[in-house]
Formats: C-alpha cells, sequence, structure tokens
C-alpha cells in the first residue's frame, strides 16, 4: 500500500464512516439541540441584564457587573467540572447536557451583556434629550428609540461570540454529553480507525461554516448609515 | 447552605490540593508563554498572506482561516493528539496543544492583525512608498506599528481567550491547572480544587478584563 | 445650577409673556444652552424655581413626562431618530405618551409636516434629508404635541449657510401664528428682525435685556458693548 492509500485507509475509511454514520448523525443533532437552546437562552439573558443596567440602580449594577466579569475571566470548562463534579454532592442532579447548557448560556449571556452595553452606549446621547424632551419615559426611550439602534450595531461583534461559544459544545465529551466529539472518539476506539473523527470533524464543519456564513450576511443586512 | 461550603469551598481540602495545583499553574503558564507568541507570529504571517498580491495565496488563506475558525478548538486537538497517531504521527501532548493552539489562534489573531491593517488608510502607504520605501519597509516602519496600536484591545482580548483555553489541554491529560484541580477532585470526591483553580484564573485575568471593560466603555460611536 | 465644582448659572430671573420671541445670545460657556436645557429639566438646577404656562415644573412629584408635552424643545444637532422615518420620528410620542391610534396620530404627524413644508417627505428616512430638511422634521416633531412654549438650542449651527434660510422661515412662521419661542442662537440678523426682547447672557447671569434696537444699538453694559462690536453686524 502506498503512502497516500494508508492515509486515505486511516482518515477516509468509508466503511467504517459508514458504520458509524448513525450514532454521528445522532450526535450532530444533540450538538444543534444545545447550541440552539445556548444562543437562545444566552442572548435573551444578556440583552435582559443590559437592559436591567440602563436603569442604573447602583447595587443591581454592581452584581451585573460582578457576574459579567466572572463569566468572561472563567474557561468554560472548569465552570462545567465544578458544577457537573459539585451539584450531585449537595443534592443537585444535572446531566451533562443540562450542565453544559447552563454553563454555556450563563458565559454568552455575560458576553451579550457586554456587547449590548456597549451599544447602548455607543448611541448618540441625543437621543435621549430628543425622546425625553417629548414626554417620552424613561423606559419607552430606552424600547422605542435606544434598543433599535444598539441593537444594530451589536450584530457583528454579538454573531462572532455567538459563534465562539457555542463550539463550546465539544466540551459537552468530557461530561458524557452525546454530541459529535463523543460520538466520534467512541467509534474510533471500537473501530481502531481515525475515520469517525474525520467524520466528526465534517460534522462540525457542516454546522458552523454556514453559520459564519450566515453570520456575515447578517452583519451585511444590518449595516444601515447614520443620520 | 453548609453543605454548599462543604462541597465547593473547603479550605482544608484547597490547602491539601495546593502543591499538585501549583504545579498544574506553571504548566499553565508555561504553556501560556509557548502559545501566545507563537499564535502572535503565526497571526500576522496570516494577515499578511490574506492581504497578498497573489490571488491564490488570498484564496488559500481565506479557506484557512475559515476552518480554522469553524472548528471547535477541542475537535482539533483531539484529531491531532489521538487521530494522527493513526497515521503514523506520534507526538507528546505538549506538542499537540501546541500546534493545535497554533493553527487555531493564528486564524484569530490573523483576522484581527488584518482588520488593523485594513484601517490605516492607503494614503500611509502612498507617504512612504513616495519617500523611496520597499514594501517591506513600509509594512514593518509605517503600517504595522500604527495596526497594532489600532487593535491592541482586541489583541488583548483574544489573548485572554487564548489563556483560558489553554483548560482544554487537560482533556489531553497534559497536567496544567485544570487537570491538577481535576485530579484532586477524583481523588477528595470534593470540587474544591476546582473552585481554587477557578480563583487562580479569576486572579490571573480578572484585571485584565476589568481594563478591557473600561476600554470598551470609553469608546462612544 | 452646578456641574460639580463648576456653577454654570448663578442666579438666574426670566419670565416670558404668551407669543414673545426671546433670543438669548453670549459668548460660549454663558450658561445660554444650559439656561434652555432647565426650562424642561433635561438640566436640574440646583435651587430656584421654573414656572411653564402657570405650573409650576420643579415641583416635587411632578409628572414631568406629561409636562414635557407642552414645551417643545429643538436640538443643533436634529437628534432625529435614525431608524424611524420621517413621520415615525414625528408620531413616535403621539402614539406611545398620547396613546393614539396609528391612523390618529399619522394624521396629525403629516399635518405638522405640512406645517414646516415637508408634506411630501414623510417616507423619507432622517439619512435621505438634507440637514435644514432634518431640522424641519425635528421641528414638526416638536410641534405635533401642540406645546405652549418652544425652545430652540442654536436650531441653525450645525447646518450649511444655505440651508439656514429655510429653517428661519418656518421659525418667522411659528412666531407669526402666535407660538411663544426661546432661542439660544448665533443668528443675528433673524434676532434683529423677529425677536420681541434679546438676552445677553456671560458667564452664567444675564447682564442685559432689551428690545433688539436697544441691545445692539444702545448696549447700556460693557460687556454687552463688547460682544455687540465684536460679533458685528
Amino acid at each position: 500500500m502506498t503512502s497516500w492509500q494508508r492515509f486515505l485507509d486511516t482518515f477516509f475509511n468509508w466503511p467504517v464512516i459508514q458504520q458509524y454514520l448513525p450514532a454521528i448523525g445522532k450526535g450532530f443533532l444533540v450538538t444543534c439541540e444545545i447550541a440552539i437552546l445556548v444562543v437562545v437562552c444566552g442572548i435573551a439573558l444578556g440583552l435582559t441584564l443590559a437592559v436591567i443596567r440602563a436603569y442604573r440602580i447602583r447595587p443591581v449594577n454592581a452584581l451585573i457587573i460582578v457576574f459579567v466579569d466572572m463569566l468572561r475571566a472563567l474557561p468554560p470548562l472548569v465552570l462545567i467540572l465544578m458544577l457537573y463534579f459539585g451539584l450531585p454532592n449537595i443534592g443537585v442532579d444535572f446531566t451533562g447536557f443540562t450542565t453544559v447548557w447552563l454553563v454555556l448560556t450563563l458565559v454568552l449571556a455575560a458576553f451579550a451583556e457586554e456587547i449590548f452595553w456597549a451599544g447602548m452606549l455607543a448611541v448618540d446621547p441625543g437621543q435621549w434629550s430628543a425622546a425625553r424632551s417629548t414626554g417620552l419615559s424613561h423606559s419607552q426611550t430606552l424600547i422605542w428609540v435606544i434598543l433599535p439602534q444598539a441593537v444594530r450595531m451589536t450584530i457583528p461583534p454579538l454573531t462572532n461570540r455567538t459563534i465562539a461559544i457555542t463550539k463550546n459544545t465539544a466540551l459537552g465529551m468530557v461530561v458524557g454529553v452525546g454530541e459529535i466529539l463523543n460520538e466520534a472518539t467512541t467509534a474510533q476506539a471500537f473501530s481502531g480507525n481515525a475515520s469517525p473523527l474525520t467524520a466528526g470533524a465534517v460534522a462540525y464543519l457542516l454546522l458552523f461554516v454556514p453559520v459564519v456564513y450566515l453570520g456575515r450576511r447578517i452583519e451585511k443586512r444590518f449595516a444601515w448609515k447614520k443620520a | 447552605m453548609d453543605q454548599l461550603l462543604e462541597q465547593f469551598f473547603n479550605i482544608d481540602l484547597m490547602i491539601q490540593a495546593w502543591p499538585i495545583i501549583w504545579r498544574g499553574l506553571g504548566m499553565t503558564l508555561l504553556l501560556c508563554l509557548a502559545v501566545i507568541p507563537l499564535g502572535l507570529a503565526g497571526g500576522l504571517l496570516v494577515a499578511l498572506a490574506s492581504l497578498s498580491r497573489r490571488r491564490w495565496l488570498r484564496w488559500t488563506t481565506a479557506v484557512y482561516v475559515d476552518f480554522f475558525r469553524a472548528i471547535p478548538p477541542l475537535v482539533l486537538l483531539i484529531f491531532i493528539h489521538s487521530g494522527l497517531p493513526f497515521a503514523g504521527i506520534r507526538m507528546d501532548p505538549f506538542t499537540a496543544v501546541c500546534l493545535s493552539f497554533l493553527l487555531n489562534n493564528s486564524a484569530y489573531y490573523g483576522e484581527i492583525y488584518r482588520a488593523g491593517i485594513e484601517s490605516i488608510g492607503a494614503g500611509q502607504t502612498m507617504a512612504a512608498r513616495s519617500t523611496g520605501l520597499t514594501p517591506l519597509q513600509t509594512m514593518v516602519h509605517v503600517v504595522l506599528p500604527q495596526a497594532v496600536r489600532n487593535v491592541l484591545p482586541d489583541l488583548l482580548s483574544n489573548t485572554v481567550e487564548v489563556v483560558k483555553l489553554t483548560s482544554l489541554a487537560s482533556v489531553v491529560a497534559l497536567p496544567e491547572l485544570l487537570y491538577a484541580a481535576d485530579m484532586a477532585r477524583s481523588v477528595t470526591y470534593n470540587a474544591s480544587p476546582i473552585v481554587m483553580a477557578a480563583g487562580i484564573y479569576l486572579l490571573l485575568l480578572w484585571p485584565v478584563i476589568r481594563l478591557l471593560s473600561r476600554y470598551e466603555h470609553r469608546l462612544g460611536s | 445650577m452646578s456641574y460639580g465644582a463648576l456653577e454654570v448659572l448663578k442666579g438666574v430671573d426670566l419670565t416670558m409673556q404668551a407669543g414673545e420671541l426671546v433670543f438669548i445670545i453670549g459668548p460660549s460657556g454663558s450658561g445660554k444652552s444650559t439656561l434652555l436645557r432647565c426650562c424642561n429639566r433635561l438640566e436640574e438646577p440646583r435651587s430656584g424655581r421654573i414656572d411653564v404656562d402657570g405650573e409650576e415644573i420643579t415641583a416635587k412629584g411632578v409628572d414631568l413626562n406629561k409636562l414635557r408635552q407642552r414645551i417643545g424643545m429643538v436640538f443643533q444637532a436634529f437628534n432625529l431618530y435614525p431608524h424611524l422615518s420621517a413621520l415615525g420620528n414625528v408620531t413616535l410620542a403621539l402614539r406611545k405618551v398620547r396613546g393614539k391610534s396609528r391612523a390618529e396620530a399619522d394624521e396629525i404627524g403629516r399635518a405638522a409636516m405640512a406645517r414646516v413644508g415637508l408634506q411630501d417627505k414623510t417616507d423619507a428616512y432622517p439619512a435621505q434629508l438634507s440637514g435644514g430638511q432634518q431640522q424641519r422634521v425635528a421641528i414638526a416633531r416638536a410641534l405635533a404635541l401642540e406645546p405652549k412654549i418652544m425652545l430652540f438650542d442654536e436650531p441653525t449651527s450645525a447646518l450649511d449657510p444655505e440651508l439656514v434660510g429655510d429653517v428661519l422661515a418656518v421659525m418667522q412662521q411659528l412666531k407669526s401664528s402666535g407660538m411663544t419661542m426661546l432661542c439660544v442662537s448665533h443668528e443675528m440678523r433673524f434676532a434683529r428682525s423677529a425677536a420681541d426682547r434679546i438676552i445677553f447672557m456671560d458667564q452664567g447671569v444675564i447682564v442685559e435685556q432689551g428690545a433688539p434696537d436697544a441691545i445692539f444699538n444702545h448696549p447700556k453694559q460693557e460687556r454687552t458693548r463688547e460682544f455687540v462690536s465684536q460679533i458685528g453686524h
């Protein structure tokens, strides 16, 4: 066998891949599930925190800032292991799936809050003056004038950050979640062949490359000129 | 409440685990010392390649960047560490980590550098070339210094991510901080060592995060 | 009132009659804009009292949002909402604060836009309008709420010279229709021709006030004389 054939046999062994395709397909669905849940919950929570911050209630803001700082400074894997192994000993039984979802949601929420907050700060203060001078209340100004403008500014950094964080779904492997990487490494161990790993990598690419392109399209669509 | 303290903030266990944690921290710092400069240098090369006049180079770089930004870092690491041996390429965990980080980080740093370089108006290059500087000199003495200064916060922010990323090395049994903490955890059935490791990460990274946060907020429109 | 250690307004007494157009002039830093912004409490005075249309707006527990509808404000930077059309800008407060239906609000909004001469620009977005048009939309936005008094904070300072005339024409119309107006501006010719009273401010106090002829031609105070001769006209 030539080197090339050996290479193909090691990494692109079709029969082996076929054998484990269903398992990897299941893993793909699990990865998608976690990713979607994390994105929806994380961004919603992040936006909520940023809006609360706009009311400038000092003690609450201090809490938010501490929360966000911590979640930006800690590696997600540390949090996942801490909760996955620690919580059962105090009676809280989270599955690996729930733990990964929870940690990634909180991390995304923290980054999203900072991005939304920066967006709100970047809105021209004149907008507040104008809206308040026509009698709109603080909340009304926030909802109808400030947020629409702030959110549009945040789309590029937000899509980048979201993609980076949802890739961490692969960490689920460490706590037994049946996502792509877990299925791929298990298959690799059973088959004694690296092709399932290749299949797993391809599965991730199938998921994330379109997402990256989608992100760029969304960015372009939301770029509108300031008056 | 007591249970919570006992499970997560058990001071005695933390003190007991300190020696291994300390060694783990050393490995983490060593890793950082290796992968951060590698990533920064690699990123610069990637950025320059992506702005090259040769179309094939630009195109290849674009594919490279998109690929290594789409692949989760852990997948890349496992592939290099557990997959390559099947092709006869064996390497110790440290090298595997360095290689996968180099590939991953050069893509991210590359994009940051590129944005920085593109933000320097063509006028600068025109002025420099018109005084006789070569393209390389122009890049090194005129464009890059300004570009790097412009994207310093992003470079710093990405570096924080790299430090956090070193925790992945624990998955391939490299005895860095998280690995050490998790070992201690598995022996004691108590999560306090991991909490201590978390505390160390906070100590290292919180000041940088605070700094970055302030800078981000100071930027108005 | 004061910003931290800097006291911007050092004691100002001002009374206006309905239908008056009062111009405030003075060097930068004299506190003119601050005084204006106190009138609808966008700046909070540290002490003192402000009454608008018979109601004290500095009283405790007053419904500021409701009161602000009776005070229209036009800004130097226009401050139009970029994500809404011109009509959307004008009707937002009508819908959210007055609770009007979209149809009612649109009707009122179109009327206001017609008053400033922009009836066919209702669907345009701020980015598509010239500076003068944007400022006129801003005026319509304030007018739609039928205010008792309009405050103008350097309304033409950010405009190219050829667009200034359009905005001043609208302001002249408003004056003729009997609107009470308080205006901070450098437009001296307009002040001369249209203002009922000129107020000269310097370093946080009102130095002198009177009819345009008095202030421009026979200023009584030294500082007023200096300022008037500097600006020429």
